[in-house]
């Protein structure tokens, strides 16, 4: 046991203490972070020039409190009276608007003119023309047939779906609930799958790395070639969680620190993007919907999901990396050929992963069921479940699975690394592989 | 007293066998060599020494008791293909290997500081592995061999790839442990260092231990009673009838005889009839013959 606490302290110093380990993780959030605001300042931009635009509209579709004219970021709107040559050798305007009187308040097909020297425009900027004018139509064309602005407005009904429970002692869930337990259950499904693969493929790397180097022979002179795996296993098990743990401390930092520098306020980001798609929102409406959203994130049962989330991490890491560790050992300098070995290990991961999107957009399914048993899928599929609450025969059951599969594969692992680490220069099929697990020692 | 004996050890792999029946003992505080040709099976003997693989049947006796757990602290094992973790730094690995082996943390540096002052090489304690050119790895490799004082040092090839200077210099320790008692398994196929170095040698030939013995006592068993004579002058003649010519120049004859003292009687006459003798020697075959005169025989009757 000595041993093997050596050899895990060994494997989880000599990562954690690499400049590319600190680099990564602290560079990762940042990472992001920046990436939120390039791609934030990129959505925003919309062309160095200021644009002034006569708009002529004769019958006064736009109303006066348009959003049109106010709001086009880069595009300076004005009425204008006169006609359109008037304004064509104008030196004030870069560009003419004109929207036509309405004959036919039936007619549902309509052709506004936008008289400019530049051939190409955004299509950003002309989708948000189109639908701004059209909803300037639909006031105007309505008042032509005699309803008024408010009575228009109350025609339009958000409708809400409330679940409520059908006999008394049905679990409670409400539809916001799914809403959120979707976008918790997806983060989780996800951050399993990466780690999965990256902590997977780092035992995988250091695996054939002490192969091809040869250390492995004066290793196992040494020590039991399992405990060589299960200190390897370990000790990458721990870096990840470390690394894991410290992004999910710095990430949120992160955010604040850069929305108090950048000045970057949600709420404002919020309605910029309103802005630009052009709706009318209700901020109030808007802001329970956020409370409910955060009170329901506090209601998920934290105390049962945490825990069982750093379960499923870690069996379905140490699962998927002794699969790895043993491919691994059977590795040899032949490129394609590693990756022939490594594709039925990696397919299952991916295979989860897709089945764990459509899991989380019908969670009660007989796929979900399954798949959240299945010890291949369940350690990807069954923490997107979580915040769905499901029945806790499943979690049992899905947990004593994931607990046996884990350990026969380990066991399973243990015989083919053994054999493979001092195996050269064989061309390793998975029929080998098979045989391997039958050696003597 | 041996510290190493091995009996009738066999190992079979799928469809070959690999040991198959070796016997030998390595007296203590000897330089023993284990030869043999590619494939005869030396390496698979010595992973079942080292015990990173276990022996179909027969036994495996070190140092009076059979291979058990706390062996690995007794044995240090130099493999031919040998590398090291590239990243890590010079003394961290070797107190690595070190604690592996079972050592504390503070003989471990005891054990540390005592080899680098040897070989003078304190500068290298805190440079990553990989960037020591390949003959100072040997070194480090070398140490971390025989950081823990091994009663039984198994080295496999361990001269290859050095250059002379360092291949004298990893001799002179070979013969110094030797004298602090460490008994070395030397396995090589470079027959002249077996000659020069190794007391006890066994030759190992298709899984199967073919000869054995002290190098000396081998040789003699090989022997073809054959004495080279140099001399100036004329031969007398005719020679005597119990010695006959196996080869001649002007000025030397190399004889064989029946008996070795048959030598002696014609060396009388040649210095009775006059002859100026310059040199008289037994000509014993080098390990080099007696390895390809066995393992060719037993090729030509496989």
């Amino acid at each position: 046991m000595d041993k093997l606490w050596l050899i895990i302290k060994r494997e989880y110093l000599s990562r954690v203490v690499k400049k590319s380990f600190i680099l990564t993780t602290i560079l990762t959030p940042l990472g992001i972070i920046i990436f939120m605001l390039v791609a934030g300042i990129i959505m925003n931009y919309d062309g160095a020039e200021e644009r002034n635009i006569a708009v002529i509209d004769p019958s006064g579709i736009l109303g006066t409190d348009s959003l049109l004219l106010k709001n086009e970021k880069g595009l300076q709107f004005q009425k204008v009276q006169g006609n359109v040559d008037s304004y064509k050798n104008s030196e004030d305007f870069d560009a003419i608007l004109e929207l036509p009187s309405i004959n036919d308040y039936l007619e549902t097909q309509y052709e506004a003119k936008y008289y400019s020297s530049e051939g190409v425009m955004g299509s950003g900027v002309i989708e948000r023309l189109q639908t701004s004018i059209s909803d300037n139509l639909y006031y105007h064309k309505a008042q032509k047939f005699g309803f008024n602005r408010d009575s228009l407005d109350g025609l339009d009904t958000d409708v809400e779906l409330v679940r409520e429970k059908k006999n008394e002692d049905d679990e409670d869930f409400s539809t916001a609930d799914s809403l959120i337990a979707t976008g918790i259950g997806g983060a989780m499904g996800f951050i399993m799958y990466i780690a999965v693969f990256l902590y997977g493929m780092m035992v995988l790397k250091s695996v054939t790395e002490e192969k091809t180097n040869r250390i492995v022979e004066i290793m196992v002179s040494t020590v039991k070639p399992f405990y060589l795996m299960m200190g390897k296993i370990i000790g990458v098990g721990l870096v990840g969680l470390t690394q894991v743990a410290i992004w999910a401390i710095l990430l949120p930092v992160a955010l604040i620190v850069s929305t108090l520098f950048f000045g970057m306020d949600p709420q404002e980001m919020q309605e910029a993007q309103n802005q630009m798609a052009g709706m009318e929102v209700d901020a109030k409406e808007m802001e329970n919907k956020m409370k409910t959203a955060i009170s329901e994130i506090k209601d998920q049962n934290w105390l049962l999901i945490i825990p069982l989330f750093i379960f499923y991490f870690l069996a379905g890491y140490v699962m998927y990396s002794s699969l790895f560790a043993a491919i691994g050992s059977a590795m040899g300098d032949d490129v394609s050929e590693n990756q022939s070995l490594t594709l039925p290990i990696s397919l299952p991961v991916i295979i989860a992963l897709y089945i764990m999107f459509a899991v989380i957009q019908n969670p009660n399914s007989s796929l979900a069921t399954w798949s959240s048993i299945i010890p291949f899928f369940s350690p990807i599929v069954m923490p997107a479940r979580l915040a769905f609450g499901p029945p806790w025969w499943e979690i049992i059951l899905s947990v004593v699975v994931l607990i046996l599969t884990v350990i026969f594969f380990v066991w399973l692992a243990g015989r083919i690394y053994r054999v493979g680490i001092l195996m050269y220069g064989k061309k390793v099929t998975f029929k080998e592989l098979g045989k391997w697990l039958f050696y003597k020692e | 007293m041996n510290v190493l004996e091995v009996n009738d050890v066999h190992k079979q792999y799928a469809n070959h066998k690999a040991v198959n029946g070796v016997s030998f003992s390595v007296p203590s505080g000897c330089i023993f060599g284990l030869l043999g040709p590619n494939g005869a099976g030396k390496t698979s003997l010595i992973r079942i020494i080292t015990g990173i693989t276990k022996a179909d049947s027969g036994e495996v006796i070190l140092d009076g008791g059979r291979l058990d757990a706390r062996h690995p602290s007794r044995i240090g094992y130099m493999p031919e293909e040998r590398g090291l973790y590239k990243k890590m730094k010079v003394g961290e690995h070797i107190m690595y290997l070190a604690r592996l082996k079972g050592m504390s943390k503070q003989e471990a540096a005891n054990a540390i500081s005592h080899w680098f002052n040897k070989f003078d090489i304190h500068s290298w304690k805190n440079k990553k592995v990989e960037e020591l050119s390949k003959g100072m790895q040997q070194k480090v490799q070398f140490i971390s061999t025989v950081i823990h004082n091994p009663k039984l040092l198994i080295l496999d090839e361990p001269f290859s790839g050095l250059d002379p200077i360092n291949a004298n210099l990893m001799k002179d320790e070979v013969y110094e442990l030797k004298s602090k008692g460490t008994s070395i398994i030397l396995s090589t196929h470079r027959m002249e260092q077996v000659e020069e170095i190794c007391d006890h040698m066994v030759l190992i030939n298709q899984g199967k231990n073919v000869l054995g013995g002290s190098v000396k006592e081998v040789k003699e068993r090989f022997k073809e009673h054959l004495f080279k004579i140099k001399y100036k002058g004329n031969l007398p003649s005719p020679r005597p009838s119990f010695i006959t010519v196996h080869e001649q120049t002007p000025e030397e004859i190399i004889i064989k005889v029946e008996d070795d003292s048959d030598a002696n009687k014609y060396l009388q006459n040649l210095l009775q009839s006059g002859l100026f003798i310059q040199s008289f020697e037994e000509i014993l075959p080098s390990v080099n013959e007696i390895f390809i005169q066995v393992v060719g025989k037993e090729k030509t009757m496989a």
